[in-house]
């Protein structure tokens, strides 16, 4: 192998009381992907910054073909040819598919925008990426996330980027267009390109990475090891310190659940472009999955029946009564809970306490003439955050300050506060650290070993079929099968899910 | 001034980074200086951190104030800056609501000046003094409430509901009183604007009630509780259960009524109607809001702050009446503070997030 693109070596990046970066080493060859592993605060966000030119590490050397380069901004990482995709993709939903490729380098004549030439080039760039398609011309607001990806890859592509950094860029897409990403990789690997890869997920690191590197408490721990043959149970235990893999928590021996109260009943519910005819029931310490790809109708099916949505036709009934379609205050006081796919921007509120947080649905109990009395508050949400073993469990400290697992612990536990009996879980492993999720796979177990049903949609086949007790797979808007979990293994779920889709 | 008071407190105790890691918080406990008073959210420190910041500068004000004029520094010349703040300090109340709730009332001087001309026609004083009161707080209230149920119901943005209501209200006004000022014969009620409790207008006793009031209301109660969180996430806050349109029209109808109560407050004063009266009252209200460090995109804010940012405004015009100084100069100042307030609480905003 050549010389490396770039080397980093020592990089200590300091926050006020937190050393976010403590000595990372990091190098990166041209034309391969390097993936970058480490759970949340890991560091992995501080070192794209540091690479992108948005912050300033403190100590430490970067160099570039073997020069040592500074990156004061953003503008002068780009000169270099290091362009960095975000998860949450910068882009300007105003603006047109080519001005957002050219966001701050248009090409210009005397001040004037050639909007032709920018549109050529733009057109160019799409068809290299495999996407002709797209037209340049349409506002960027009304892509969809993977049509997003692509423009903000557009334009790393016109800084004549030669490493592209991606920042979980497979988390906004569904199965089919994981396979487009990977390929356009590919390509640019090919190119020479070199890309920095992180993701959560072990198989997609095994499907397209090169060399891994890990990260943990904002530290090199293993450096370059081969992407494809090191052992999961290795990487993990580097991550985390332990050697944990997927852990499902047992399923309960106990009575049939055939004899276990039928909890939830949704009966012929229907939304036109959404879902046809989906009935299935619930019952008390169940828990049932719904597998199937983005777009499928799961989380839709899961905000009809909380009322977040109105149904075009169907029922659905909670303890035999049925629920008024489009009303969640109703669902809600009938026992059902959500916990939504986005958890900043659909469940939590940022600028509050771990308490606030998680007493917002059931304020009512710890109110009289609507004073809230703060102390019961703070003893039940103290409870609460201590039976999901939330962490650190001090509910007067900022919500945001928690890591992603346990927002979702808060999240969760706003949700016991109302006694809660039938939980709807979108996806909420979603950002989650390994570690953390067996943690959540436990508490979503005990749960419902406590009565409460449990329907759970995720992306995730492995963790549907290891969690749940029975599934529903889903294509297209409708229920393709419903069976046991133990029935169905991951190529069965992957094959239904995928028949006649096109791929 | 105010900027070497705030980044001590202002830095100290937040945590700095978005990281969110599980490791990070834990070790930062430990670090923490400003940790362990006890206080449940972080928000009521923020709070008080800007207050203090706001506080110094009426004290500088006050300063400055006694300073330039014998007069000043009077416990008569106190009672004239608290009274001319009481019509304005009321109004910012429900407007601090509104704004914390993810809102905007832009409307509030035409209400007031409607409220003020339908109180003072001949027909309603025909009622006396309970008719005047009850019919300007009614005016507020249900003005307020269309404005409500227009934004939650109607689904159009609060700034162009306002807006249009600000016009349409002040245009009724017009149209009631003919641009007359409407005299008040009612003794009783224009001796609300001149009695005295305990040395001190009762006008002033009203402002105080008011904040007390409100301050509860917001920051003690479920209502208060649900807007903040409706203006820190509104999506989050109708997904955990809240009634969120419902809580909009409230909010609305709570600014309409603050409004009604300056309308009385305002046309004993007067002692008389007109349609011209609250004009710019919302521009002063917002004003007030901002530098006392409520977040315009709301979910965050203090009412304290808002009430120090009333106060900050008429010490200002005090000191500048008392020295003769033109009104030019004086909107001069007052756009210089409010840009002043905005760079200072976005320093704090800076090291509070990521």
């Amino acid at each position: 192998m050549s010389a490396p693109l770039l080397e980093m070596q020592g990089v200590v990046k300091e926050f006020p009381g937190v050393r976010a970066l403590d000595g990372v080493d990091l190098d990166v060859v041209a034309g391969e992907v390097h993936c970058l592993l480490g759970q949340n605060g890991a560091g992995k966000s501080t070192l794209i910054k540091v690479l992108a030119g948005a912050h300033q590490p403190d100590e430490g050397h970067i160099a570039w073909e073997g020069e040592p380069v500074t990156l004061p901004t953003p503008t002068a990482a780009m000169r270099h040819g290091i362009a960095t995709i975000y998860q949450e993709l910068d882009l300007a939903d105003g603006l047109s598919v080519a001005e957002n490729v050219y966001l701050g380098h248009e090409q210009s004549r005397l001040g004037f925008a050639q909007r032709s030439r920018m549109h050529d080039a733009a057109r160019q760039l799409l068809r290299r990426l495999g996407h002709p398609e797209i037209p340049v011309t349409r506002e960027v607001g009304e892509l969809s996330a993977a049509g997003k990806q692509l423009v903000s890859m557009a334009r790393a592509l016109s800084h004549e980027a030669r490493l592209i950094i991606m920042d979980e860029p497979s988390a906004v897409l569904a199965h089919d267009e994981v396979d487009n990403l990977f390929r356009i990789i590919g390509d640019l690997t090919a190119a020479g390109v070199a890309v920095v890869y992180i993701s959560h997920r072990m198989d997609e690191i095994r499907r397209i990475g090169d060399r891994v590197t890990v990260l943990k408490d904002g530290r090199t721990v293993a450096r370059g090891l081969p992407a494809r043959s090191t052992p999961t149970s290795e990487l993990v235990s580097l991550m985390t310190g332990r050697t944990v893999e997927y852990a499902f928590p047992p399923r309960p021996q106990g009575p049939d659940p055939d004899e276990r109260p039928v909890l939830l009943e949704v009966e012929h519910l229907s939304r036109p472009g959404e879902f046809h005819d989906v009935s299935f029931t619930v019952r008390a310490g169940e828990i049932v999955g719904l597998a199937g790809l983005v777009g499928s109708g799961r989380s839709e099916i899961l905000e009809t029946v909380y009322g977040a949505r109105r149904p075009a036709s169907g029922r659905v009934r909670v303890a035999g009564s049925a629920l008024r379609p489009g009303s969640i205050t109703a669902a809600v006081r009938a026992g059902l809970g959500l916990a939504p796919e986005e958890r900043k921007s659909q469940a939590l509120f940022l600028h509050s306490s771990i308490a606030h947080n998680v007493s917002m649905s059931s304020l009512r109990r710890f109110a009289r003439a609507g004073l809230v009395d703060a102390r019961t508050e703070l003893s039940a949400t103290t409870d609460a955050v201590r039976r999901l073993d939330l962490r650190p469990p001090d509910p007067t400290r900022p919500v945001r300050t928690l890591s992603g697992g346990n927002q979702q612990k808060a999240v969760v536990a706003r949700w016991l506060l109302t006694d809660c009996r039938l939980l709807l879980l979108d996806e909420p492993t979603r950002g989650v650290d390994v570690g953390a999720r067996a943690e959540l796979y436990a508490l979503i177990r005990r749960l419902a070993d406590s009565g409460v049903g449990v329907l759970l949609v995720s992306s995730e086949v492995p963790e549907v079929l290891g969690l749940a007790d029975r599934v529903l797979v889903m294509r297209e808007g409708r229920v393709v099968r419903e069976a046991g979990a133990l029935d169905l293994d991951e190529s069965k779920v992957l094959d239904l899910v995928m028949e006649g889709s096109s791929v | 001034m105010s900027q070497q008071t705030s980044p001590p407190g202002g830095s100290g105790p937040l945590p700095a980074t978005g990281q969110g890691s599980p490791a990070g918080p834990v070790r930062q406990t430990g670090s923490s200086p400003g940790r362990g008073s006890g206080r449940p959210a972080f928000l009521g420190h923020m709070g008080r951190v800007r207050n203090l910041g706001l506080f110094v500068v009426l004290v500088l004000l006050c300063v400055v104030g006694a300073l330039s004029s014998d007069n000043f520094a009077t416990s008569q010349n106190a009672l004239v800056i608290l009274t001319s703040a009481a019509v304005i300090g009321v109004i910012t109340i429900g407007q601090t609501f509104v704004i914390i709730g993810g809102g905007i009332d832009l409307s509030v001087g035409a209400i007031v000046a409607l409220g003020s001309v339908w109180c003072t026609t001949v027909a309603t004083q025909s009622f006396g003094f309970g008719g005047m009161v009850f019919c300007a707080l009614a005016v507020g209230a249900v003005v307020g409430l269309v404005n409500g149920l227009i934004i939650a119901y109607g689904n159009i943005v609060a700034f162009i509901v306002t807006i249009a209501m600000m016009a349409s209200a002040r245009g009724l006004a017009e149209r009631i009183s003919d641009r007359q000022s409407q005299v008040v014969t009612v003794e009783s009620f224009n001796s609300l604007a001149s009695t005295r409790f305990l040395g001190i207008p009762l006008l002033v006793h009203i402002l105080a009630v008011a904040v007390l009031v409100g301050w509860v209301l917001l920051n003690r109660t479920t209502f208060g509780r649900r807007t903040f969180a409706i203006g820190g996430n509104q999506e989050a806050a109708r997904l955990a259960g809240l009634d969120v349109r419902r809580h909009t029209v409230m909010l609305y109808a709570l600014s309409g009524l603050c409004c009604g109560i300056a309308a009385i407050m305002l046309t004993a004063r007067t002692t008389s109607g007109a349609s011209n009266l609250g004009d710019l009252y919302e521009l002063d209200s917002i004003a007030a809001v901002i530098i006392g460090g409520t977040l315009l995109t709301g979910g965050r804010g203090s009412l304290v702050g808002s009430i120090l940012g009333v106060l900050v405004f008429t010490t200002i015009t005090n000191i500048f009446v008392l020295n003769n100084l033109t009104t030019d100069i004086q909107q001069i100042a007052k756009g210089l503070i409010i840009v002043a307030a905005v760079l200072i609480q976005r320093r704090g905003r800076r090291t509070a997030t990521p």
